[in-house]
């Protein structure tokens, strides 16, 4: 007998070590889900947060009138159609001495953005008194220039792998010297839409193209799907009719989304003509995959009622129909809510269908009606991350955080119209 | 007349009508000065009578915006010269969207006059056709109202008509779904069809080669495209093996910790993390595997000497895996939480540890519900379309080595898709088989695993 209680005994270190082993396990799958979660949010926000800022290169423009208004006529026409890409050359060159070949003065006038001779012709035609004058001015860097000032490391790269030559370098090096660099608010990116310049490119285009489209979808799927869970849960009569519909309903939830996308492209566009890109295609594709979330979010929330409500309502001479709309309806309106809104923030991250139906053009445009063509904000990210030019990078991380932030305030309000409303019985 | 004086005047009218026939009920049950009055409240009156005037204009305005563009186009082709359309080779259709989309306000220099005419007609007859729609369907709007107003009396059970359309109405909308889901099937089988005829269906299955480019000229070499599907299904099946390889383990173990080992603080915390990975966007995904984790690998395994495609179905599987997560974990959760306390407590009695507990007692009664968890997470995975496309390759390799690249279902259907094409070519089609394999196969998975996961409910209930 003390044998066996011997040999018990031993076993035990060994059974509970592999206890302590086993809980290690547990806790450390745990750990790995929770640092995948930590290392997707840092690799996305440290790259993003640099796309909030962009450069400005102070430069002591010269408004030379030989090059603006040589005929000395001040007329606006000629002012815009003037070479101000030019002047903002030679007034890079004057800061720096040495002599400059026509190579140089080329690689030079790459430090600013092509967007800022647009800018300043619509100046000099507003203010014409600066012609012939000196004017120190913030101009917007290019994007090559902006991502090095960014990223310092990049700097030890050899020339080849780096975006800017040693020479631009060595310039950039001596305008940093002189304090004549600034980061600033990127407004472009929170005010445009898509640009092939990374520098000029925004968010906003695709935000507005987003918001078009989840109206669609919330105008077309919410009264449909709360009348389907309504009827499903209260009023159906248990047949093989509602059986086969509550089939349906699980199995359209499980649909993979690109296979909305194929419906979509099949009959929205190819069979009913409705124009590509356009939100109003892009909301009625994702209202059909986000009714199944809302059928089964008002399902349970009817469900939650308890039966003493509709008793109540019955005993008192209620029909059925009244009992439902009148009493149970009103009580599962914040279940309904949050279900809604979860289904929506579902929605707005989800691209593989808008690719589908073409939401995925390059478009400068910001939209304006629910049939112009237009982005979403999650294809603008695809798009910025399928762009070769460096500078999308940054800009792609941006839009990501800003498309996280959206989601996080969705859930948030989710969260706080539960807390607030949902009644516990 | 434009869209928004017209849906005022509807607005207008509905509510007149509402408030007309309320009115006209409250007045006839005012004359009755002894027995019965209506048989239903005034108030309903007013709503059968508002009710029937939503349902018919909207029926008619649904009918009027699909019918439309066919109207339109019909009548436009009418009026193009014989010899605009043969100069197009012989198809209008082009020519029709270039009249539409030419921008009269601003019309390009150097325009074909005549399209300029027609897009100039196109526009008068937008507008007038819109105007008589509108008419039409105002004219029918006040008949129906007056109609159903004059119906209002002591024979007309008002409550009874309106809590039927009501319910009717409702019937319609969940019917919706059985119309999206018909929609789908039939949209891909059409498709599909057309690339059967010009693909065999046996070479699509079981061919081995993948290259869907087809002729932009005639009579250019490998014009025919190669549309063997078996190395897209491989490295679908791949990535999604090397998806199942990081969830599985990872979400069953922190599922076995969440349910039994877990205080119910430490619970609380960390179930909803878990479940913020399952609300992660794709994309966010996508640009994680191809902008981080991708060129991690690539230096990682450089450091021992070995090359990895810098597409490699490790990065985009791997990364799958991280988003499946949660679905196991939760999925298993319950399952784990619904084995019946007397099950453990037996094995607690026999002197087990708790870790032998979950081994021998609580994972093999939570298996099925387990099984179907892994394989409803299969059949998302297959279907995941983001993170495959921004970081999985385009090229079809046959092979089963993570580290190389590979592409999918979803990828292809993708590439084959986004971009103008023309509707008809071998090349378009063939996403919807591609398409229509996809449904099918995740239809399975998910009937499989719901019956597994029923079944398995049903005998501890």
């Amino acid at each position: 007998m003390t044998n066996n209680l011997d040999r018990v005994e031993l076993s035990l270190v060994g059974r509970k070590r592999s206890e302590r082993l086993f809980k290690f396990y547990g806790f450390l799958g745990i750990l790995i889900a929770f640092l995948f979660l930590i290392t997707i949010l840092y690799s996305v926000i440290s790259q993003g947060q640099k796309a909030f800022f962009t450069t400005f290169i102070k430069v002591n423009i010269f408004f030379d009138s030989e090059i603006i208004d040589p005929q000395n006529q001040r007329n606006d026409e000629d002012i815009r159609y003037a070479n101000f890409n030019k002047i903002i050359t030679e007034s890079l060159k004057k800061k720096f001495p040495e002599n400059l070949n026509k190579n140089d003065s080329k690689e030079l006038s790459s430090f600013i953005s092509s967007s800022e001779a647009d800018y300043l012709s619509e100046f000099v035609v507003k203010n014409k008194d600066y012609i012939g004058k000196y004017k120190n001015m913030w101009l917007l860097a290019s994007s090559n220039i902006d991502v090095i000032v960014k990223n310092p490391e990049m700097e030890d790269l050899d020339e080849e792998d780096r975006l800017i030559s040693d020479k631009q370098l060595g310039w950039l090096n001596q305008i940093r010297l002189n304090k004549e660099l600034k980061k600033e608010l990127n407004k472009n990116f929170f005010t445009k839409a898509d640009s092939t310049e990374p520098e000029q490119a925004g968010i906003w285009g695709s935000l507005v193209g987003s918001f078009l489209t989840l109206l669609i979808t919330l105008i077309l799927s919410f009264p449909v799907a709360v009348a389907a869970g309504v009827f499903l849960e209260e009023l159906a009569p248990k047949n093989k009719f509602t059986e086969f519909l509550e089939v349906n309903i699980n199995n359209l939830a499980a649909v993979p989304s690109i296979i909305f996308g194929l419906l979509g492209l099949a009959i929205f566009l190819n069979i009913m003509h409705l124009p590509r890109s356009a939100p109003i295609v892009g909301g009625m594709v994702l209202a059909l995959m986000t009714l199944p979330t809302i059928i089964i979010a008002t399902r349970s929330s009817l469900k939650s009622v308890p039966p003493s409500i509709r008793e109540a309502a019955i005993g008192l001479g209620a029909t059925r129909f009244q009992s439902v709309v009148d009493h149970v309806l009103p009580l599962a309106i914040p279940g309904i809510m949050t279900g809604t809104i979860i289904g929506m923030s579902r929605a707005l991250g989800e691209s593989a269908p808008l690719l589908m139906i073409g939401m995925v053009a390059f478009i400068v445009d910001v939209p304006t009606t629910f049939l112009d063509s237009s982005t979403a904000l999650p294809v603008q990210i695809y798009l910025w991350k399928s762009t070769a030019a460096r500078g999308f990078v940054e800009l792609t991380a941006a839009g990501v955080i800003v498309l996280l932030v959206f989601l996080i305030l969705m859930n948030g309000l989710a969260v706080f119209i539960r807390q607030k409303f949902e009644k516990k019985w | 007349m434009g869209f928004w004086s017209f849906f005022f005047i509807i607005v207008f009218l509905g509510l007149t009508t509402q408030w007309y026939g309320t009115n006209k009920a409250l007045k006839l049950n005012s004359n009755i000065k002894e027995g019965p009055k209506l048989p239903s409240l005034p108030s309903y009156y007013g709503a059968n009578a508002f009710l029937w005037l939503v349902i018919s204009v909207l029926l008619f305005l649904i009918v009027w915006v699909f019918s439309k563009p066919h109207i339109l186009d019909y009548i436009l082709i009418q009026n193009i010269p014989k010899a605009l359309i043969d100069e197009f080779g012989g198809t209008p259709n082009m020519l029709i969207d270039i009249i539409k989309a030419t921008d009269i306000s601003n019309i390009f220099p150097g325009t074909n006059p005549i399209i300029i005419e027609n897009a100039l007609y196109y526009n008068k007859i937008d507008k007038l056709s819109d105007s008589i729609a509108y008419s039409i369907i105002l004219f029918v709007g006040l008949t129906v109202s007056i109609f159903s107003i004059n119906r209002i009396s002591f024979l007309f059970k008002a409550r009874q008509a309106v809590e039927k359309t009501n319910i009717n109405l409702l019937i319609l909308c969940s019917t919706i779904a059985i119309i999206a889901t018909i929609g789908i099937i039939l949209s891909l089988i059409f498709e599909a069809l057309r690339f059967f005829e010009k693909v065999n269906f046996f070479d699509f299955l079981f061919g081995f080669n993948w290259s869907p480019q087809t002729a932009i000229r005639e009579g250019q070499v490998a014009s025919d495209g190669a549309f063997g599907a078996i190395p897209i299904f491989s490295g679908t099946l791949l990535i999604t093996f090397v998806a199942m390889f990081v969830a599985i383990p990872i979400g069953l173990f922190s599922a076995i910790y969440l349910a039994e080992y877990a205080k119910p603080s430490v619970r609380s915390t960390f179930k909803p993390i878990l479940e913020i990975l399952a609300g992660v966007p794709t994309v966010v995904y996508g640009f994680f595997a191809a902008i981080t984790v991708g060129p991690f690998l690539k230096n990682f395994v450089g450091e021992f000497g070995f090359t990895i495609a810098s597409e490699s179905a490790i990065a985009a599987g791997g990364v799958m895996g991280i988003m499946i997560i949660p679905f196991i974990s939760s999925l298993s959760d319950d399952v784990i939480r619904a084995v019946p306390q007397n099950l453990r407590d037996g094995s607690y009695a026999m002197g087990a540890t708790k870790s032998e507990t979950v081994k021998k007692i609580i994972l093999p009664a939570a298996l099925p519900g387990i099984m179907g968890a892994v394989l409803l997470a299969i059949s998302r995975a297959i279907g995941e379309t983001m993170i495959v496309v921004m970081a999985a390759g385009i090229a079809a390799n046959l092979t089963l080595n993570p580290f190389e690249s590979v592409t999918t279902v979803t990828v292809q259907i993708v590439t084959l898709l986004v971009g103008d094409q023309e509707f008809d070519s071998a090349k378009t089609l063939a996403a919807f088989a591609l398409g229509i394999t996809l449904f099918f196969a995740t239809l399975f998975l998910n009937i499989i695993a719901l019956r597994i996961v029923q079944k398995y409910r049903e005998k501890y209930d």
